[in-house]
């Protein structure tokens, strides 16, 4: 049994941030257990389900057009999180992406340049060749080829630690709890997204009609641990990342596939068949960004999405078919939503809108004129049937809460001194860098990178 | 729009299914040509299906690679998908439609076949002569157990009936896919088709016994691919040299009819064993389980091709020359016979499809 042994390094969590840190300490010659809460075929929690990382380059990069500036990267980062970021590890983390591509094709992951409808992301993003999984496959091979002992359904139930001082964590496996001994320690076990008791605490019962777009075993357990031990939080504990994907997607895990492109270009309508908010306000992916938060706060926690035939066929093709009919009342009447009202509002919307020039790649000229929720660009008459409606929900991608760690990725106590041998990499510290918003890409660079340096971190500590 | 009038077989709708999933993702777009080609379509018609389907490679990269794989309630497996979807256009296409059962239980039907023609030469051999002739020596003379007048009768006759018959599907196929090509199309498909481009997995290789990728299916498909050629090559110099040079058979070890002949026939031992080794240790989650036997059958067909021409050469100046002579013939009428309805058309639709995919991907834009 590999329970025995007193590893020199023990991580917590099995994605992006967990291997980095793993491969990373098991190169440098120490001995390392991979705890992954998950099901073999689950492992690597919200991993799995990403596609590419931001990384700062000189134009280089095979797969990228470029060059992306850390200065550019650093303005992007301000400019989300409107400041809430710690500027040393902010810069810390562009300085290290740079090294990040090359770390990888180490590491056997293999990258690919954008092919239809990210073309826009290809100067400042690398995708990974097969999205996630295949990087993370890349990455468990990579492990086991350096003596990695990569345990999944192994989640971490319990950890003991002294004044910050790690000495082991209680897994639940194979039927029964088990000790895994450790010098060090590296909590990279993600955010608290599919706690729904959790999001509750800020949301109420709205909570119960939120989709997670990830993984279900990122329930916050070793996060929770370490707060209660005395770690200090970082980020807005009542914040998660939130956008609109289609209501008929999975409750837990459905992906990126359930993303909806087709708010711009129609209306968007609440249980009441009223408008709630400017259609037009903003250009992707801001826009695909504000939705979920704004549909969270109607009732019911759903929104409808209605467009005309002269539209379908220009947003990204959706996973489940558009709800269609040949005029407003009958698309009403499939929606279940007030008849009269959907035509008021559809009509009123229509009387509103002014001539223009459409343009969706651009802040065009399209508006409308006198209603009390504008819609300021892409506003077109909804008149051309068939109609076609999607019902969108909020479906949360991550939470904010997390550990505060410094530049050597070592966890940070409320008595201000530092963890003797904890650390801290990914989404479970994320809130360090990123207290607010979202940069494409910038999640797994943020594991990737701080992954790396709990890696040494720990690989150093577990010598002394 | 789809033909959704039609009624659609389970393969069909299941690969419509799936390419809207993944028209949704599109994580696997770099993996090869399937997804690129799927991005330029916003719904599935059978056809494009059927294109789809045989675009595809099998490499298996998209399974492994896939975050909606099974047991995800999405249960998305395109390899297997398109495998049974291909299998069925096989049959679909087949000319004349009454041999496309043949498609469904291939393996039995390729036994039977082979079983009949080797039978068919023994006895063709005793009657046309007499029992004596079959065990004689004849210092390596095959004409001696049947005229070369008659053999070239028999397998030219056959040779084109399957030509024909082959012709006549993929013509059916190019129609249906709405198949348009030009040089430079052509060209491209001939060296992605040369190359296996899309048996990579996008650069990773093939993943054969687990999700590590290797390259090993790709070699030894090489070995097979090339192997048939040179084998093909070899007869064709040996009919040169029969009707321009009036140069009969047998020839000598270093003749190039020989020398190619050995080489081929190296290539069709080596290729189709590891191809079978490798098919019999990958995870049988991505292929069109009840319809593996076609891929056997094949296989079974080029290797029983080669090793039966091994033995005849071994043997040819040995009393066995007459049986050999017998079971060599008949493997390869059987192989004949069964090019339209087996495996082998495989790399004909296929390569049709990489033609269609060259010339599309210059003129056809992605859908966003
Ligand atoms: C649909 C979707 C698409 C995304 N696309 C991108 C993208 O393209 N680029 C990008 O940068 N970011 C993307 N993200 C965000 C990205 O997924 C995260 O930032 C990233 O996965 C965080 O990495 P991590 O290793 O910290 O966490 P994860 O990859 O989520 O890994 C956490 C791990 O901890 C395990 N775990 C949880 N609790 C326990 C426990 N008690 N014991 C043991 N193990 C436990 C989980 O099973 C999991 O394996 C996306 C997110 C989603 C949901
Ligand atoms: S196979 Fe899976 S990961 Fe690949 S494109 Fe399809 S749904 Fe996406
Ligand atoms: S060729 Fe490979 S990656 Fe492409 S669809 Fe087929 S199995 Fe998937």
């Amino acid at each position: 049994m590999p329970f025995s042994e007193i590893y020199d390094v023990v991580v917590a969590g099995g994605g992006n941030a967990a291997l980095c840190a793993a491969i990373t300490a098991a190169r440098a010659g120490r001995s390392v257990i991979v705890l992954e809460g998950a099901p073999a075929f689950y492992r690597g929690g919200n991993t799995r389900h990403t596609r590419n990382l931001r990384c700062a380059h000189d134009g280089t990069a095979p797969t990228m057009t470029g060059p992306y500036d850390g200065g550019e990267f650093l303005d992007d980062l301000c400019r989300v999180t409107g400041g809430e970021t710690d500027k040393a590890l902010a810069q810390l983390t562009i300085e290290r992406s740079r090294e990040l591509i090359p770390w990888m094709n180490k590491a056997g992951v293999k990258f690919q340049p954008p092919l239809g409808g990210t073309l826009s992301l290809g100067k400042t993003n690398a995708f990974f060749l097969g999205g996630g999984r295949g990087m993370l496959n890349a990455l468990y091979r990579q492990a086991e080829a350096l003596g990695v002992v990569c345990l999944s359904d192994a989640p971490v139930t319990a950890l003991a630690i002294e004044d910050g001082f790690f000495t082991a964590a209680t897994i639940q496996y194979q039927g029964a709890a088990q000790q895994v001994r450790g010098r060090t320690f590296v909590a990279a076990a993600g955010g608290f997204e599919a706690n729904i008791e959790w999001l509750k605490q800020h949301w109420g019962e709205a909570a119960d009609n939120f989709l997670i777009r990830g993984t279900p075993y990122n329930r916050g357990d070793v996060l929770k641990m370490l707060l209660a031990h005395g770690v200090k939080p970082v980020g807005d504990p009542t914040q998660m990342h939130c956008v609109g994907i289609d209501a008929r997607a999975p409750r837990f895990d459905g992906g990126i596939a359930t993303r909806l492109d087709s708010v711009v270009f129609g209306i968007m309508v609440n249980r009441a068949a009223q408008r709630f908010y400017d259609e037009g306000e903003e250009t992707w992916p801001k826009r695909y960004a504000i939705w979920g938060r704004l549909i969270a706060q109607q009732p019911e926690q759903i929104g409808y999405s209605i467009v005309d035939s002269k539209s379908i066929h220009m947003f990204m093709p959706s996973i489940f078919p558009a709800v269609q009919a040949s005029t407003i009342g009958e698309l009403a009447g499939k929606l279940k939503l007030d008849t009269a009202a959907l035509e008021k509002t559809v009509a009123d919307f229509n009387a509103a809108v002014r001539p223009g020039t459409f343009d969706h790649t651009v802040l065009d000229d399209c508006r409308t004129e006198g209603l009390a929720i504008p819609k300021s660009h892409w506003a077109r008459r909804i008149d051309a049937p068939p109609y076609y409606a999607y019902p969108l929900r909020p479906g949360i991608t991550f939470t904010y809460l997390g550990v505060r760690v410094n530049e050597e990725s070592r966890m940070v106590l409320n008595n201000g001194k530092t963890s003797g041998n904890m650390f801290a990499a990914g989404e479970i510290m994320a809130g360090n860098v990123l207290g607010k918003g979202y940069l494409a890409g910038i999640g797994m660079t943020i594991g990737a990178v701080f992954g790396r340096i709990a890696g040494e971190g720990a690989a150093k500590n577990a010598r002394n | 729009m789809p033909a959704t009038d039609l009624p659609r077989s389970a393969a069909l709708v299941e690969a419509d299914r799936l390419m809207t999933i993944c028209n949704a993702c599109r994580y696997c777009e770099g993996l090869c040509a399937v997804f690129p080609a799927m991005e330029m379509r916003r719904t599935f018609a059978n056809s494009d299906l059927n294109y789809l389907a045989n675009l595809c490679h099998q490499c298996g990269a998209c399974y492994s690679d896939c975050q909606y794989s099974p047991p995800h309630e999405f249960n998305v497996n395109v390899p297997a998908a398109l495998a049974t979807l291909r299998n069925d256009s096989y049959a679909q296409y087949a000319w004349p439609r009454a041999f496309a059962p043949a498609f469904a239980r291939n393996g039995l039907f390729i036994a039977l076949a082979a079983a009949a023609c080797v039978a068919a030469f023994i006895v063709g051999f005793v009657a046309w002569r007499d029992p004596a002739v079959l065990f004689a020596r004849h210092a390596g003379d095959f004409y001696k157990m049947m005229p070369h007048n008659a053999m070239v009768a028999l397998f030219g006759a056959v040779f084109l009936y399957a030509i024909a018959a082959m012709a006549l599907s993929l013509r059916a196929y190019w129609r249906d896919i709405n198949g348009e090509s030009d040089l430079r199309a052509v060209g491209e498909a001939t060296g992605n088709a040369a190359h296996l481009t899309y048996l990579g997995g996008g650069g990773g290789g093939c993943t054969s016994e687990n999700e590590k990728p290797s390259a090993q299916r790709r070699v030894f498909h090489h070995f097979t691919f090339y192997g048939f050629l040179l084998c093909f090559a070899s007869t064709s110099v040996a009919t040169i040299y029969h009707y321009a040079f009036g140069w009969h058979a047998p020839y000598a070890l270093t003749s190039l009819p020989v020398l190619l002949g050995i080489a081929g026939g190296l290539g069709l031992l080596v290729g189709p064993a590891g191809l079978f080794m490798l098919a019999r240790k990958r995870d049988a989650v991505l292929t069109d389980v009840p319809r593996r036997g076609m891929d056997t059958a094949f296989l079974a067909m080029l290797f029983l091709t080669s090793l039966t021409g091994f033995a005849l050469m071994a043997f040819r100046d040995s009393g066995a020359m007459g049986i050999l002579l017998a079971v060599h013939l008949g493997v390869v009428l059987a192989l004949f016979l069964s090019l339209p309805y087996g495996k082998f058309v495989h790399g004909l639709y296929r390569y049709l499809a990489l033609v269609k995919y060259a010339r599309e991907k210059r003129t056809a834009a992605f859908v966003e």
